[in-house]
């Protein structure tokens, strides 16, 4: 609203952006109109094949779908079950979705400023983890007991990405502080075993922890092969995330641990009230990240032959009837990922864009 | 109470760490030999020479059953090596044209390389491998494929015109192309040069670049049968395709899917190696009437490259990591051949042990090119003043 004058301002700048976002010469002239061209194309393509073409009837078989052109969803509509909970006994399907539920809700209030202190956040995570534990696992309240053999899709997933955040951060935090301490004896190995399992493959590190580790283990450690290889998880999670802390924990300013020793504060205080809280705020976009890293590594288990979301869906369509459909149930899960990885990412990005306002 | 003497108490820390780590690891050693003895298995170093007795799917050296472990650990690791090389190539050039999208003055532009960052970043690797995988078995069969300039696609690889020379002077055309690409990295790092002339400087470069060539050349002409045309062409015979090279899928399926999700998060690096150079100097650069291009690539560019170079290395080590998922398809890389292998003699703790050993020397040696070429080309003194 406002002057003739300034609706002219308005109007010039608006056209100058344009000029300069779109025709800043004529070869880039020339390039919007055919990425704009290749983009309306594209999406045109997409839409086409997994909305006008498609086939929605669960009833729909491979003939009919040829028929249509499109995407075949008839058999995410089939196989959806199998696709998100594998094995899971059929009638207690309501369970792996509550416990999936969950785990979404106890991130998406991770996200949330009032929970970023070390007691709420961690009462939550243990809270939501417990929940999930005994929904999965059952034998207690009534719920028929599952075996972790039966466990898979998105709730197996869950189940180790959480595992891995439960146990792994206040392991890395033990890890960082141990790569920075004083002492040779300690900072030392440490070091060699953080950069040794940040060399490695992870899928070597996997692969040892759930067939070469019982060779090695007094036999009453060995437990579940599950259960190894989320420890193998949690090994290469810490070990990643220590550096991250101890990136965290170089940017705090100097002067504070100097004045925290001033003030006669122990160790302990200094670093659990003074160092750890600034180094996880400066460090909290690249832990987001660390988190979305782990969160689509957990396909790994599915080499070591667990079927987690990524097998599952393999075998939904490796039998008979849907061995033709593969391409719509990839798209499926990697829809599945892409939603909790994406948006994970883009809330770490804002809380960057955030802190560089705001930095101290 | 001896806790309350600092000393007492750092000593006691250190002993107690070390300690849990030494019982560790004599733990392992006694359990796994008390489980070697029950199943009849020592540690040994003979299989080494043991023959295999498995075929491999997929190497660029010859192998064949009879073939012994160390030649089998060997042709892994050349084929991990390959994929790498691949894959950092391709990586490079994918990140590269996409970081320019990024960058460009132009939204649409923008857009689509944001698209592609954002598609190619959030989707686990395993699942694109799987992807382009399936694909390929939509490609036709090479009876009914057709030619696209003497290159065939087909479900059963990808058939190129190929020079007519033996398997192992291709091997040794590309040791020779490393040898020089390492030897012109180094001379351009090390410090050693740092003192020579200028022109002489500006010579040897040249000079070990056409020195490299004409020995691959060399290579190459060795190898060659004599008689022979030079060039292999594939031709259809029948149900199949003969002659030229033939890129198995697992090869290029996987190759491109380690280039296409590699180059996502390069060109998000490339973008960010950009944002980190300061508008100062481009607007400086204008000042003193540079054009565009001038701006671009004298200034900004070589600037946006050495803020680049810290995350590119640490995404270089993870694309040599992420080649072990090659198993997955059946690409026997280095690490498919140790679990085969672990599977077929029970030498567990061997095989596992040689892979981790080749990983961290891959990972370390990578790490310290990258930090000698980060030394090189950082900044010195009054020139980092913005």
């Amino acid at each position: 609203m406002g002057t003739a004058l300034e609706n002219r301002v308005r109007r010039e700048a608006f056209w100058r952006n344009l000029r300069q976002d779109y025709f800043a010469s004529p070869a880039f002239s020339l390039i919007t109109v055919i990425s704009v061209g290749a983009l309306l194309l594209l999406v045109w393509q997409v839409v086409n094949w997994g909305l006008f073409d498609a086939t929605f009837s669960p009833d729909a078989r491979q003939a009919e779908c040829a028929a249509k052109g499109g995407a075949c969803w008839s058999v995410i509509a089939n196989r959806w079950r199998i696709i998100l909970f594998g094995l899971y006994p059929f009638p207690e399907h309501w369970r792996s979705g509550l416990a999936c539920l969950v785990v979404v809700v106890v991130v998406v209030l991770s996200c949330i400023p009032y929970f970023w202190t070390a007691r709420r956040l961690s009462i939550t995570w243990l809270v939501g983890y417990g929940t999930f534990y005994v929904l999965m696992k059952g034998g207690v309240l009534g719920l028929p007991l599952v075996r972790e053999a039966q466990w898979g899709g998105l709730a197996l997933t869950l189940f180790i990405f959480t595992t891995m955040a439960v146990i792994g951060m206040p392991l890395s935090i033990a890890f960082a502080l141990m790569r920075n301490s004083r002492l040779y004896w300690i900072s030392r190995p440490m070091g060699v075993i953080i950069d040794g399992v940040r060399a490695l493959p992870n899928v070597s590190i996997l692969f040892t922890f759930a067939v070469v580790l019982p060779f090695m283990m007094p036999d009453m450690l060995v437990g579940e092969k599950l259960y190894r290889v989320i420890a193998g998880f949690i090994l290469f999670f810490a070990a990643y995330q220590a550096e991250i802390i101890r990136g965290g924990m170089q940017a705090v300013a100097g002067g504070q641990e100097e004045a925290a020793k001033a003030l006669g504060l122990s160790y302990r205080h200094r670093i659990s009230r003074i160092v750890l809280p600034q180094a996880f705020h400066s460090a909290l976009p690249a832990t987001i990240n660390q988190f979305v890293m782990f969160f689509m590594e957990t396909t790994l288990v599915s080499i070591i032959g667990f079927s987690d979301l990524m097998s599952s869906a393999r075998t939904a369509f490796s039998s008979g009837e849907w061995t033709f459909a593969f391409i719509e149930v990839y798209v499926f899960i990697a829809v599945i990922y892409f939603v909790f990885v994406f948006s994970l990412s883009r809330y770490g990005a804002y809380l960057e864009r955030r802190m560089a306002v705001g930095s101290r | 109470m001896f806790l309350k003497s600092q000393k007492a108490r750092n000593i006691g820390l250190q002993l107690a760490f070390v300690g849990l780590i030494v019982a560790v690891i004599v733990t392992a050693i006694f359990e796994a030999q008390s489980n070697f003895a029950q199943q009849g298995i020592g540690l040994t170093s003979d299989f080494i020479w043991k023959t295999t007795g498995w075929e491999m799917s997929f190497s660029i050296l010859p192998t064949d059953r009879t073939d012994p472990y160390w030649w089998y650990l060997l042709v892994g690791l050349a084929n991990t090596l390959f994929l790498a090389v691949i894959g950092l190539a391709g990586a490079t050039i994918f990140g590269g044209l996409v970081g320019l999208a990024l960058i460009a003055p132009n939204r649409p532009l923008n857009l689509i390389g944001t698209i592609y960052v954002e598609i190619f970043r959030n989707i686990p690797l395993i699942l694109q491998i799987f992807f382009w995988y399936s694909l390929t078995t939509l490609l036709p069969s090479p009876r009914n494929a057709g030619a696209l300039a003497g290159v065939f696609f087909t479900g059963r690889g990808i058939y190129l015109p190929g020079l007519n020379v033996a398997g192992w002077s291709i091997a040794l055309f590309w040791v020779v192309i490393f040898a020089t690409v390492m030897a012109f990295v180094w001379f351009m790092a090390a410090k050693r040069f740092r003192k020579l002339e200028p022109g002489q400087r500006r010579r040897i470069p040249v000079a070990i670049i056409a020195v490299g060539l004409a020995l691959a050349a060399i290579v190459l002409f060795l190898g060659h049968p004599a008689g022979t045309p030079w060039l292999a062409i594939p031709e259809p015979q029948g149900l199949n395709i003969r002659g030229g090279y033939r890129i198995q899928p697992e090869l290029y399926a996987l190759a491109f899917a380690i280039a296409v999700a590699g180059g996502a998060s390069v060109a998000e690096i490339f973008r960010g190696g950009f944002k980190a150079v300061g508008s100062g100097h481009a607007e400086a650069a204008y000042a003193l009437g540079l054009s565009g291009w001038q701006t671009f690539s004298r200034v900004r560019f070589p600037l946006a490259m050495r803020a680049m170079l810290p995350s590119l290395s640490n995404q270089f080590v993870w694309l040599v990591k992420a080649t072990t998922l090659g198993l997955i398809v059946g690409y026997t890389d280095l690490f498919a051949v140790v679990v085969s292998s672990i599977t077929q003699s029970g030498q567990t703790f061997e095989f596992m042990a040689i892979l981790m050993v080749a990983f961290i020397l891959i990972n370390f040696s990578l790490a310290n090119v990258f930090n000698r070429i980060n030394d090189a080309a950082r900044l010195k003194g009054h020139q980092t003043r913005g």
